[in-house]
């Protein structure tokens, strides 16, 4: 083999370079690809009429209505938390900041069945703020701030956790610098801060906006699942799963797969139109 | 502008980075403060500059009380050891951003702004890197563009950070007498952090030699060869 002595030292034989890729290819196509496939086969196995026959039903569209709105609630105010935590982790010296951050994660560790029946305990109508709340008229439970708490408390780490390494690498001189030509904060953060983690950001909403919209365990607890009221996409899948509308179920988790794929488009196109900034700014 | 520093002393929870040190800067002068890292040489740079504020000890500017005065307030031309260029903006953009940031009241028109940092850029001898961002140009190209950043805003005095920390023998020079003709020319009083004697000895007209959060010697660059105070200032002027 007269090309081995020109392979780097780190690189693997041709060999084993097909043998790792295969394995790598076939685990994709058995664990994501086949999976995915299989739900738009059967979304569509009697036919496109049939299967947009049953998105035109009224607990369909209300389920596609709900979701995008709770995602249109939840994703900015999540990216204004993201963006808070974040500043005040990587800019400020204080007490209690590992702590926060183990907060921070929290989500990520406690599983979302968890999360939403600790909504249901503090803001149900056994608690006493939650029968305050429903005696005023404004209940969280079974109703949609109940479904906006759970979907952003599921999706809360993940614009924080995309942007803390990278301020972290930026470090505070940029910051600093505005502040000695004359900025104030909130200047330093509009022209400087924001301009420098803009893409970090549009990375961190989009993962954010693609769990938010396939959230399932923690609104299912805190939503109640009332057909046409409370019941998202993947709620409203999980229900006409259980009673055999397999066309409409696997229609509606093809719209909800193809949400996803947006996002995902989205990003990729993001990446190849802007590499050169993201890879200034955002090295994983 | 005349600078004084009565009894500062800076403490980091329970360390000391700065023993209550005084200092009397006349007006105009170009001052060097030398020492090894930890002898408090940027924290005082950065206490005069607004970003640190002292645990005890006052800061007088020409006179004046100034150790309450916001980083804003201070007015000071302050170029940072990695140069912390903002880098999603131009070379202009960076250079104009002290005048931008000014109240609609004192900030100046457009025209203004843009002859303004043509003059600038011609000062540092890089009349056409305007339009170019700041990972386009070398190291010794950044220095300068953040000290004219820095002299955008008619700045009080002139605080450099290690100015010449990150660049190679060969430009050190160069710049080393770029910094002497900007000071000549404008007059700031100009305070620079170094840990290098040579550079610190060639082109300071007083030298503050530090260690370990106290002022060791203040003199001009020949006294203090001639006759190092103490141990430590005779041990790192001849390392």
């Amino acid at each position: 083999m007269s090309d081995a002595t020109f392979r780097p030292a780190t690189e693997e034989t041709p060999l084993a370079r097909r043998i790792l890729i295969g394995l790598a290819a076939t685990g994709l196509a058995i664990l994501v690809l086949a999976p995915l496939v299989a739900v738009f086969v059967e979304a569509l196995r009697v036919g496109i009429g049939a299967a947009l026959e049953s998105l035109t039903h009224k607990d369909a569209w209300a389920a596609i209505k709900l979701t995008l709105t709770i995602a249109a609630i939840s994703v900015p105010l999540n990216a204004i938390f993201g963006v808070a935590a974040a500043w005040f982790i990587t800019k400020f010296d204080f007490r209690g900041k590992a702590f926060l951050i183990t907060l921070i994660d929290l989500p990520f560790s406690v599983s979302p069945v968890v999360a939403g029946l600790c909504i249901v305990l503090t803001f149900g109508a056994n608690s006493a703020i939650g029968a305050w709340l429903v005696g005023n008229g404004y209940p969280i439970v079974f109703a949609m701030p109940g479904i906006i708490l759970a979907t952003m408390f599921v999706t809360f780490p993940f614009v924080a956790r995309e942007l803390i390494p990278v301020m972290i690498e930026q470090g505070r001189a940029e910051e600093e610098a505005a502040l000695t030509l004359g900025a104030g904060g909130w200047r330093v953060f509009w022209t400087v801060t924001l301009p420098n983690i803009r893409w970090a950001l549009l990375y961190g909403v989009l993962l954010c906006n693609a769990r938010a919209m396939g959230e399932f365990g923690a609104v299912a607890v805190v939503s109640g699942k009332i057909r046409g009221e409370t019941a998202t996409i993947p709620t409203t899948i999980e229900m006409l799963y259980q009673e055999y509308l397999s066309v409409a179920a696997f229609t509606l988790a093809a719209v909800l797969a193809l949400l996803a794929l947006v996002t995902l488009v989205l990003k990729t196109l993001l990446e190849l139109r802007h590499a050169d900034q993201l890879a200034a700014t955002h090295r994983h | 502008m005349h600078i004084e520093i009565d009894e500062i002393s800076k403490q980091f929870g329970a360390t000391a980075a700065l023993h209550p040190v005084s200092l009397a800067i006349p007006s105009g002068a170009l001052v060097a403060l030398l020492g090894p890292s930890g002898s408090g040489k940027t924290t005082l740079l950065r206490i005069l500059g607004g970003l640190e504020y002292p645990t005890s000890g006052r800061v007088l500017f020409d006179g004046q009380d100034a150790t309450g005065l916001t980083v804003q307030q201070r007015r000071a031309g302050f170029v940072f050891q990695s140069y912390a260029l903002f880098r999603h903006m131009t070379v202009f953009d960076n250079i104009a951003y002290g005048l931008n940031a000014r109240p609609r009241a004192t900030r100046p028109q457009k025209a203004e702004i843009a002859r303004r940092v043509t003059k600038l850029l011609d000062l540092i001898q890089l009349p056409d890197i305007g339009a170019r961002y700041p990972s386009q140009l070398s190291g010794g190209q950044r220095q300068r563009v953040a000290l004219a950043r820095a002299l955008a805003i008619e700045p009080r005095m002139l605080l450099l950070d290690e100015p010449f920390g990150a660049l190679d023998a060969k430009v050190r020079k160069e710049l080393r007498q770029g910094l002497r003709d900007i000071h000549d020319t404008t007059g700031l009083t100009t305070v620079f952090v170094t840990h290098d004697q040579d550079e610190a000895m060639e082109l300071a007209d007083l030298v503050v030699v530090m260690s370990m959060g106290k002022i060791e010697q203040i003199g001009k660059p020949q006294d203090i060869r001639a006759r190092p105070a103490t141990p430590f200032v005779r041990d790192f002027i001849s390392a």
